[in-house]
């Protein structure tokens, strides 16, 4: 009973083709965080050396979370803990220092050593070293981003994050990974036909997503190790909206093969197909809870496209959202207390989260044609598809709405994003 | 001039797109017969094939929705009864018929409303006579827009089901 999988497998076609573009990326922030935590970054010993600076990265990755205000070295360049006079900094007025030294080694490997320094207190707070091949520059950045982001924050840095999106240039359609920033763009499948609704492995090792490259909407999984893919689900009518269980073992798709748009759940390997909804209506867009008992999906069964809940295991679904307006694409928070999702009135799209407990509704963003959004792993951002300058861009906004920013790629519209899982 | 002529041309671009009346925007080519090339045509009198008249109801193959409804309308009724009809008396053709829908909504749900705007239509033409076995249907949602400004003379133009001869 393996068999099936291991048919479509071997069925498989190897149409896509990994490549690495250098793509330009412009970065707009709107808004700043509510206390941002003043913080000075010495660029590194040695630093300057390199292809790129990990100052760069660095102090791009924390200005973009709008959760820090960074302090001008000014002149003052300690690397090591014996050159660092607190004074010197508490009268710059930041609250915490990171020095450092990066060397090249003689294999080509960057070896960055660093220390994140209290200057208040007057106390090491952590001191880490960062190891990477000599073209992954921005990966060791965004890792010491990340060890300052937890030290400074108490919560877990997303910087090493990736997400993924597709693209459209013109008549071509590009399913793409890249870095949390946008940065180190990977092209994981382009064709001249549509690609919608990537979705992540919780391991972050393979992409789910729908292709139109057979003239209809069928579900594919693709490893992103060795970009090898097989069909998950191609029935007549549509196949789509593909989500992943936590546990990895199962997924939620939604297909017509029996009429109406219906949630099936089905083995990562296609089989186990097993119809999950009977609403004779739309169900589409399942998201799994972070315990993977509960699927929030959208619906039009009372008339308008609403947000529904319902047990993976069966049983009645039960209607999330109320009020004016249509409600899309529902996202659980990585916590499980809320969900995030895209709300459409008056002609606007806005991403907007629900608390489950207070029942409480959150807009997050201004309006306009903003779409699909999903959490970080770490609950603090959403990523969603917004529109400026009539193209189709990434944004971000923190979860209490206080800071956006807006990805500029550089070409094309991009579409449909979402965040992957921590490495 | 150069310039003169590129506005004119975009002109009626837009005009095309901000047409009030999408049912009689021209008609896709109709499907060319797949006889042989080669056999001069007799010189006798064939019957024409109603698809291939211009002046024939079945030279219609697309019919319109309102926002967020799958169901066929009064006045496309008719369309659909006709190629039923054409397709209950010509049962080795066969037609796929895609649904479109505008951009309001999600990508995922939109896709799920142009797979009923097809299914509406194919129940339609099963019920006028045809044969279920000679219609595909497919859904590209939002995805292959007619049209692609943000504004309702263009929607009205996405949300659309395509009867497309085989």
């Amino acid at each position: 009973m393996v068999l099936p999988g291991l048919r479509c497998m071997l069925g498989l076609l190897l149409l896509a083709q990994v490549s690495v573009a250098n793509a330009v990326m412009t970065i707009e922030i709107i808004g700043a965080g509510e206390h941002q935590i003043p913080v000075a970054i010495v660029p590194f010993g040695g630093d300057a050396k390199l292809a790129q600076t990990i100052n760069a990265v660095v102090v791009g990755d924390l200005q973009r979370s709008g959760l820090f205000r960074l302090i001008d070295p000014a002149g003052k360049l300690p690397h090591e803990l014996a050159d660092v006079s607190y004074p010197d900094w508490q009268v710059r007025g930041a609250d915490a220092l990171a020095i450092g030294n990066v060397s090249v080694q003689d294999n080509g490997r960057i070896d960055a050593r660093f220390r994140l320094l209290d200057v208040v207190k007057q106390v090491e707070l952590t001191g880490q070293s960062v190891s990477a091949n000599g073209d992954e520059i921005r990966a060791v950045g965004h890792r010491i981003s990340d060890m300052i982001y937890e030290k400074l924050t108490g919560d877990k840095g997303v910087f090493s994050t990736r997400i993924a999106y597709v693209k459209r240039s013109g008549e071509k359609y590009s399913l793409i990974v890249a870095d949390s920033d946008g940065y180190n763009e990977q092209v994981v499948l382009e064709q001249n036909e549509p690609i919608m609704s990537p979705a992540w492995s919780p391991d972050g090792s393979h992409l789910v997503y729908v292709s139109f490259e057979t003239g209809h909407a069928v579900v594919y999984v693709q490893s992103l190790f060795t970009n090898q893919r097989m069909v998950l689900a191609d029935f007549r009518g549509s196949n789509s909206a593909p989500s992943w269980s936590p546990d990895g073992k199962q997924l939620a798709i939604v297909l017509t093969r029996d009429g109406s748009s219906e949630i099936y759940l089905v083995r990562p390997d296609g089989s186990g197909i097993r119809r999950l909804t009977f609403i004779n209506a739309i169900a589409t867009e399942p998201s799994f809870s972070p315990d993977g008992q509960t699927l929030l999906f959208t619906s039009n069964e009372g008339g308008s496209p609403q947000i529904y809940s319902m047990p993976v295991a069966g049983g009645p679904e039960q209607r999330m959202t109320f009020g004016d307006g249509n409600n899309y694409s529902p996202r659980y928070s990585p916590d499980g207390k809320g969900f995030v999702y895209t709300h459409l009135i008056n002609g606007k799209f806005f991403i907007a989260t629900q608390d489950f407990q207070t029942g409480q509704v959150e807009t997050l963003t201004s309006g306009g044609w903003e779409k699909k959004p999903s959490f970080a792993p770490n609950g603090k951002l959403i990523l969603f598809a917004s529109e400026a300058r009539g193209r189709g861009i990434l944004a971000t906004v923190s979860s209490d709405g206080r800071v956006q920013q807006h990805m500029f790629t550089d070409n094309g519209d991009a579409r449909e994003p979402v965040w992957g899982p921590h490495q | 001039m150069k310039k003169l002529v590129i506005s004119i041309v975009l002109l009626n671009l837009l005009a095309a797109c901000a047409s009030e009346k999408p049912k009689e925007a021209a008609a896709p080519a109709p499907v060319a017969a797949t006889a042989p090339v080669a056999a001069p045509a007799p010189a006798t009198v064939v019957a024409v094939d109603p698809l291939n008249d211009p002046s024939s109801i079945l030279s219609k193959r697309s019919v319109y929705f309102p926002l967020d409804v799958s169901a066929v309308q009064a006045d496309d009724k008719p369309i659909v009864l006709a190629h039923a009809k054409y397709l209950s008396e010509h049962q080795n053709r066969k037609v796929r018929v895609e649904g479109n829908c505008d951009e309001r909504g999600s990508k995922e749900y939109n896709l799920a409303l142009g797979q009923r705007r097809a299914e509406s239509v194919k129940k339609m033409l099963v019920l006028g006579g045809a044969k279920a076995s000679q219609i595909e249907t497919v859904s590209y949602g939002e995805e292959k827009p007619l049209c692609k400004e943000h504004n309702e003379s263009c929607w009205k133009q996405n949300r659309r089901s395509d009867i497309k001869y085989q």
